[in-house]
């Protein structure tokens, strides 16, 4: 049985236990972006162009192989490193070359970054190269946009179009 | 021995206990029993989220008005489970990491207690790993937030085939499997969770893994009370084309996310794996202390009752078949990887009993190296010899608890025990019999404070005659009183001593046959 001189004592210290947890559970508030910022949000997988050219089989080759494994094509795993670009208004932000993933090289090359920007007009350039060549870029997409307050906007690469695009 | 400033902080904690016992009475003091006051809230968290599952609807246009539309029309009972289920977890982290500083602060994690602290530390990544899988499936902006970081945290390690935070980069990426993924999830991890709970508790006898009742009821109808007079909101529906601003975060959960936003990834894994690596490496840092010797089972001694097997704190004693001509079936085997030495073993052994005929050394069936029964009646005689006056008494405690050196007297012997659980109730016979002393004052640490496990509470039960080994009923009650004591609480032993002492030399005389006068064994 609870002993008289102790109630007073437990609706104090159940209500500090509750007040400690209410409090903690959304308190204090937490600034994440400034309500004032647009996030420019750069999100993009592609996989680079095969590193060797494809052989076309020969009918006598073609022939040898399994019939599950008789591809017209012969055509190396490896792909090519992608580099990948963005400036916001002419100013290089983010840089960045990535290698295939997998053990083979064959994956894609992953790239991701989430700034901060004013809301207000930008001009966004965002420029790929996924070949071999060593300098100039495969793709290369430049845009004018006026950035709401805690809008995001994305930049991706469409792979049915094959080109950057901007959302 | 523990530094400075641990011990300071010990003696806070100490005397922070002492004084919510004041307040609310010992039965409903939690941090007694920290560790059990988390698997309340487990029950209570995984009751209210079986009723939430069934409102719930796991997909990303509607999760976030199921959880509002039972928040908002049906607030007295589909709210009050949703506020139950967040502030009970609120609470389990609170309990959970309190749970963690009281053992450290106590010394409980090294030796043979590595392994309740070692498979603990996955513990404290379940429940967090419950929590925030808990939180995005409200998916409003707080879970946005949350989804989006974790995401990023995640992928930063570059071990997942395909990009997580790719699902949130916009509305259209997000599907309906997603939630259905996460709420397997969220209720697989609790699973596992309860799972990894049992083995933490599994080399630890007499778990206690339920609080006392009128903690229960307390609390309950504490959980209730704020879940309708503050019950949890949502925030706005999460939207993946527009940022996350001003948050009201579960701090509970989520206070790692900020580090991340400011730091980076690297920052985080680093401070959240460093961390768990220091935690379950601690017991293995204490270079400097010495393992004391397990307990040795005496064979021609052991009669097989098992006893010792129910008594001791961490199961390293068990009984095993016997096949020798002692006529037992059993005997009892110490596994010395799980013995702290507490001694309570021996203590509880119906052999370990001065009153027996004995040879030199005398023996016991199970006894502690380096602190034997022998040693034990042999201080007792040397502590008690010279005592003088009408009121001579012996104090028996532990050495983790108040400060014995300080009561020593003319009249007053003390012996400090490596804790009060090893004391037989046949020794307070034996003093008071033998004529060592007046009266015996046994102190121990408070319950739920013991060094080891369940000292304080074996030791009331046997002097009340309420468990094996009993204190004999024709011992004089009136000469023996037990007091409990933390560590900082001397000051007040010392006053219970003097009150015993005041009513010792009240009592009558005892009248003793002269064969029965003090002997001295040294």
């Amino acid at each position: 049985m609870i002993k008289p001189q102790h109630l007073a004592g437990q609706f104090i210290a159940y209500s500090a236990f509750a007040v400690m947890i209410a409090y903690f559970a959304s308190s204090p508030p937490y600034q994440h972006h400034p309500q004032e910022s647009a996030l420019v949000r750069l999100s993009l997988t592609h996989a680079g162009q095969r590193v060797g050219d494809c052989k076309e089989r020969s009918p006598d080759e073609l022939a040898k192989l399994p019939p599950n494994m008789r591809a017209k094509q012969n055509c190396g795993r490896e792909r090519n490193q992608v580099t990948l670009e963005m400036d916001i208004d002419g100013k290089t932000v983010y840089s960045q070359t990535a290698k295939p993933a997998g053990l083979s090289g064959d994956g894609r090359s992953r790239f991701y970054d989430s700034r901060e920007v004013p809301a207000g007009r930008h001009v966004i350039r965002a420029r790929m190269r996924d070949g071999g060549k060593p300098d100039g870029f495969d793709y290369d997409e430049q845009v004018e946009v006026e950035l709401a307050p805690r809008q995001v906007f994305v930049i991706d690469f469409d792979e049915e179009d094959k080109k950057l695009s901007f959302e | 021995m523990s530094n400075p400033i641990k011990s300071a902080l010990r003696a806070g904690l100490f005397r922070v206990e002492s004084g919510w016992d004041t307040l609310v009475g010992r039965e409903s003091n939690p941090m007694y029993c920290l560790g059990a006051m988390s698997w309340f809230f487990f029950w209570v968290v995984g009751a209210s989220g079986l009723y939430l599952f069934i409102p719930y609807d796991t997909s990303a246009a509607r999760a976030w008005g199921s959880i509002e539309h039972i928040s908002r029309e049906q607030w007295y009972w589909g709210g009050m489970f949703r506020s139950l289920h967040r502030y009970a977890s609120d609470a389990m982290v609170l309990t959970m990491m309190l749970h963690l500083l009281r053992e450290w602060l106590m010394e409980r994690y090294h030796g043979a207690r590595w392994f309740a602290w070692f498979t603990g530390v996955p513990l404290i990544w379940m429940v967090f790993s419950s929590g925030i899988t808990g939180y995005w499936l409200v998916w409003d902006e707080l879970a946005q937030y949350l989804a989006i970081g974790t995401a990023e945290w995640l992928d930063w390690l570059g071990i997942f085939g395909q990009s997580i935070a790719r699902n949130f980069i916009t509305p259209a990426a997000l599907t309906d499997r997603f939630f259905t993924l996460l709420i397997f999830i969220h209720i697989a991890v609790p699973l596992f969770l309860l799972f990894a709970m049992w083995i933490h508790i599994l080399r630890i006898n007499n778990v206690n893994t339920n609080p006392p009742r009128q903690l229960i009821i307390g609390t309950a109808l504490m959980l209730v009370a704020l879940s309708l007079l503050h019950p949890a909101q949502s925030h706005p529906a999460a939207d993946l084309g527009k940022a996350t601003a001003v948050l009201n975060p579960d701090w509970y959960f989520m206070a790692l996310y900020p580090l991340y936003d400011k730091q980076g990834p690297a920052i985080a894994w680093t401070v959240s794996i460093g961390a768990s690596v220091f935690l379950c490496l601690m017991p293995w840092m204490a270079l400097r202390r010495k393992r004391r010797p397990a307990a040795v089972v005496s064979p021609p001694n052991c009669n097989g009752c098992g006893v010792c097997t129910f008594d001791c704190p961490f199961g390293a004693v068990v009984m095993r078949p016997r096949n020798d001509e002692s006529g037992h079936a059993q005997i009892a085997v110490v596994q010395p990887d799980l013995c702290t030495s507490c001694g309570m073993c021996m203590a509880s052994c119906n052999r370990t009993n001065p009153f027996l005929p004995h040879e030199e050394p005398r023996q016991t069936g199970i006894d502690i190296p380096d602190f034997t029964f022998d040693l034990i009646v042999k201080r007792i005689s040397a502590r008690s010899h010279g005592l003088v006056g009408d009121n001579r008494v012996l104090v028996l405690g532990c050495e983790h608890g108040a400060k014995l050196d300080h009561m020593k007297g003319p009249s007053v012997g003390v012996l400090e025990l490596q804790c009060t659980g090893a004391l037989p109730p046949s020794v307070i016979d034996y003093i008071l019999n033998k004529d060592l002393a007046d009266g015996v004052l046994v102190t121990a640490c408070r319950p739920g404070e013991c060094f080891y496990r369940l000292g304080p509470e074996w030791t009331e039960l046997r002097l009340k005659g309420e468990r094996v080994p009993k204190l004999r009923g024709a011992v004089p009650r009136e000469r023996v009183k037990l007091s409990w004591a933390a560590s900082t609480e001397t000051k007040g032993l010392m006053t219970e001593l003097a009150e015993f002492r005041v009513a010792l030399a009240e009592l009558p005389k005892q009248v003793r046959p002269e064969s029965t006068k003090r002997r001295v064994a040294e």
